[in-house]
């Protein structure tokens, strides 16, 4: 941790936010928001005769909440920065100036109450998420008394109470009487692997966590007696076996089973779990002094701004989402985005610096090039055959398109600036954009040859490449079943999907045609699939107007990871396509040739 | 090169058994052979190895092939390798089509076999008319900043910082508490090796 606070390379923004990131990889501008300290970080030299003086006390996060801290504090003992702050919300004397005793205290006049808070701009190449996680939050499993039962803390307040830095300076003492607990249990898979309550998944750090602790019990206070009780112990890693092995041999009881119900004497304040043994078959009733309850880790509750910020997606689980979860579970699905740590997955210490090593060479690796190519799939305009309308523009997400109205000038797409989603292409009514390697001849071509012969077996869907179609290929390999009569056409974003490529369609005699793309949150192209919706939307109601059932365009939104989903709209597609009889193809395709843009 | 006049090459992959197992593969392969423009058309046990490969680079030669149809996997997998191969061979890596057999059709349609081979015709035949309209493209080249945000500072975070900063580049590390360490900071010891956690 030091070696950041003082390498000249590293520039360390704490208490600051990223607001914003626009630009594309390689060249992304970003935004930072930095909250004021009041107290000069590199003049402090965290003395704490400022929080002598402070009059406020609140409880102290970083320890649980087992012990109290001052408005002007410094989170821990060796936080870098190594120094203080002063806590706006808590502070008496910010705006206005009622109290600012700590002010004068300080020799070295670090403390201005005078200051605001920043924003900054940085030109960024690439960038690394390494948002970490949460921890699970135990108060809604009533059974385990979290709330109600002082003496059943979790497992991460029980690191703060043998922590010699922490509230006891490393004594284990239990909550109601400030006395070493003699019999200590812990249980297990909480928040985990359930799928009524809490998370499914396993949070994998949870059994080693409490091997550990067992140990760390044992070499202190030989005579407290501890009990572990679980549903498998997962010592899958380096090492971890003899870690187990060795909590074992100093005799840690190990009940495989988890409680059903806690309860508390109210005299001794001691606790009762009810367990039943899967050994033996039976239920049985321990007494433990102090209960800790293994609490899993969750993503972060806030995952949804980083997201949002750079285009992200998440998996079932709510962890980020990878570019491929075997061949690239470094990168993200944004080039020149990288993954380090629990923001992807939940993970021990080891491997979340093996995963940090990895994206700081993936990263590296980007940046050591200096130069890199753009897959050229951008769009150009045809000054030849653009009618100055000026629709194109405001439909792009990138506001890469110049055009001024009156000025008499062709549209002009600045194609570093361009994303590729076509949306503009779509939008164009003269046929004068091209998106380069999805024209319109080529979409043409494939609608063409799906609809050559017998044309109400196929139904035609659109898929983007970064959700609905990647949606598709998790289908695949995740081998879920679903009917043949669907074909996909990819494009990147489904706004590329143009108007006339789904009438053309319908003029072939296609029963039924799914545009498909990302969810809003998710959309490769910051929000090009809202162009998509009201296309869609839009064509509904000329559909309606000319007598074709609408029903026959749907529209869905389909992520990179839900494959069930798609398997599950696959399928409803499928049965809609048998239910268009031929006398309504023929209907539709003597409307369109009548009236072909409806 | 013209782009006029397309001489299309079909290579239909069996992927093993992955595609084949449900796919009639030779079928396919006959099928693309009589579609407009196509020159010649095969299929191979794996067409992303080496040889198979080297079959698509060969043939380019041999039939002044000017557009190259794969039906393989998914293109979000093997397009760059496909590319990389007729790029080879002096194509431009644009004329390249990918018909996605495998995630698409035969792992989605394992039962099916008779409807499997015709669905996989049918991506095919998409694929060919796609191809047809193909036209090579120029990427674009841009700068890469040599600077790296990193968004989070505990355990990974800092690594990944440090390991950033040692290599040479810059690094705004942005943390949201106020002081790095995150979560690990809480902990008093560390598994396996119980040691300190700061």
């Amino acid at each position: 941790m030091t070696d950041v606070g003082r390498h000249p390379k590293i520039k360390l923004m704490v208490s600051s936010e990223v607001t914003d990131v626009k630009g594309y990889v390689g060249n992304f501008t970003v935004k930072v928001h930095k909250t004021a300290r009041y107290v000069d970080e590199k003049e402090c030299n965290a003395c704490g005769e400022c929080a002598k003086e402070c009059p406020v006390s609140v409880p102290d996060e970083f320890n649980g909440g087992f012990g109290t801290r001052k408005a002007v504090y410094q989170p821990f003992p060796q936080a870098i920065p190594s120094a203080f702050l002063i806590d706006k919300k808590n502070c008496l004397g910010i705006n206005p100036i009622v109290c600012a005793k700590c002010v004068p205290k300080c020799e070295k006049k670090c403390i201005n109450l005078d200051v605001y808070d920043e924003d900054h701009t940085f030109q960024v190449g690439t960038i690394v998420v390494a948002t970490g996680m949460d921890v699970y939050d135990p108060a809604v499993l009533d059974e385990y008394g979290y709330t109600r039962f002082e003496n059943v803390i979790t497992s991460l307040e029980f690191e703060r109470l043998i922590s010699a830095g922490g509230p006891t300076m490393g004594h284990l003492v239990r909550p109601t009487d400030h006395k070493l607990p003699r019999r200590v249990a812990f249980i297990q898979c909480v928040g985990s692997r359930s799928v009524k309550r809490g998370n499914p998944y396993c949070s994998n750090v949870c059994c080693m966590n409490t091997v550990k602790d067992t140990l760390l019990i044992k070499d202190h206070w030989p005579e407290v007696e501890c009990k572990v009780f679980y549903i498998d112990i997962r010592a899958f890693g380096k090492g971890f076996e003899d870690l187990f092995k060795r909590s074992k041999a100093a005799g840690i009881a190990y009940v495989r089973g988890l409680p059903g119900q806690v309860q508390e004497d109210p005299n001794s304040k001691n606790l009762i779990l009810t367990v039943e043994n899967t050994e033996t078959g039976k239920v049985e009733q321990h007494e433990a002094d102090m209960v800790v309850l293994s609490v899993g880790v969750e993503p972060r509750r806030d995952s949804a701004v980083v997201r949002q910020l750079l285009t992200l997606s998440k998996t079932p689980d709510g962890f980020l989402m990878e570019a491929h979860p075997k061949l690239q579970p470094v990168d993200a699905p944004t080039r020149g985005v990288f993954f380090a740590g629990c923001a992807e997955a939940p993970k021990d210490i080891k491997d979340s610096v093996t995963q940090a090593s990895a994206a700081a060479a993936r990263a590296s690796i980007l940046m050591s090039k200096g130069v890199l190519s753009i897959e050229a799939v951008t769009a150009r305009v045809h000054p030849d055959k653009c009618k100055m309308c000026g629709l194109c523009a405001p439909v792009c997400p990138y506001h890469a398109i110049e055009f001024e109205k009156g000025k008499k000038k062709p549209a002009f797409i600045i194609e570093a600036a361009c994303g590729g989603c076509g949306t503009c292409a779509a939008e164009c009514p003269f046929g004068a954009i091209e998106a380069r390697h999805f024209e319109d001849d080529q979409i043409f071509a494939q609608i063409e040859a799906m609809l050559a012969e017998r044309p109400e077996e196929s139904a035609v869907v659109f898929a983007c490449n970064w959700c609905s179609y990647a949606g598709a290929d998790l289908a695949g390999v995740s081998r879920l079943q679903y009917p043949p009569g669907v074909r996909l056409i990819r494009t990147m974003c489904s706004g590329r999907v143009a108007e006339k490529f789904i009438l053309h369609a319908f003029k072939l005699g296609a029963p039924l045609v799914l545009v498909s793309g990302c969810h809003f949150a998710d959309c490769h192209y910051i929000n090009a699939n809202r162009w998509t919706q009201k296309r869609v939307e839009k064509l509904w109601d000329k559909m309606e107007k000319a007598g074709i059932r609408p029903e026959r365009l749907q529209l869905e939104w389909i992520s990179a990871a839900e494959a069930q989903k798609f398997a599950a709209v696959m399928t409803d597609v499928d049965k809609m396509r048998r239910q268009v009889t031929q006398a309504e193809i023929a209907q539709t395709r003597k409307i369109l040739e009548e009236k072909p843009k409806l | 090169m013209t782009t006029s006049e397309p001489r299309i090459g079909v290579y239909v992959c069996h992927c093993g058994l992955n595609i084949a197992g449900s796919v009639d593969c030779a079928a396919v392969t006959e099928f693309a052979r009589l579609l407009k423009d196509v020159v010649v058309a095969s299929d191979n046990k794996y067409t992303c190895s080496g040889p198979g490969q080297e079959i698509i680079k060969k043939e380019i030669a041999e039939h002044k092939l000017n557009r190259v149809v794969v039906a393989s996997c998914s293109p979000r997998l093997h397009e760059p390798t496909f590319r990389a191969a007729v790029a080879e061979a002096g194509l431009n890596p644009y004329l390249l089509e990918m018909a996605n057999l495998r995630e698409h059709c035969s792992w989605v349609h394992m039962g099916e076999p008779k409807q499997a081979t015709e669905k996989a015709k049918k991506l095919v035949a998409m694929a060919v008319a796609r191809a047809r309209f193909l036209k090579p493209q120029e990427e674009l080249h841009v700068s890469v900043t040599r600077r790296a945000l990193v968004i989070g500072g505990g355990v990974a975070g800092i690594q990944a910082s440090l390991d950033l900063a040692n290599t040479g580049y810059d690094v705004v590390l942005v943390e949201k508490q106020a002081s790095i360490g995150g979560l690990m900071a809480q902990l008093d010891k560390t598994y396996p090796t119980m040691d300190c956690s700061i």
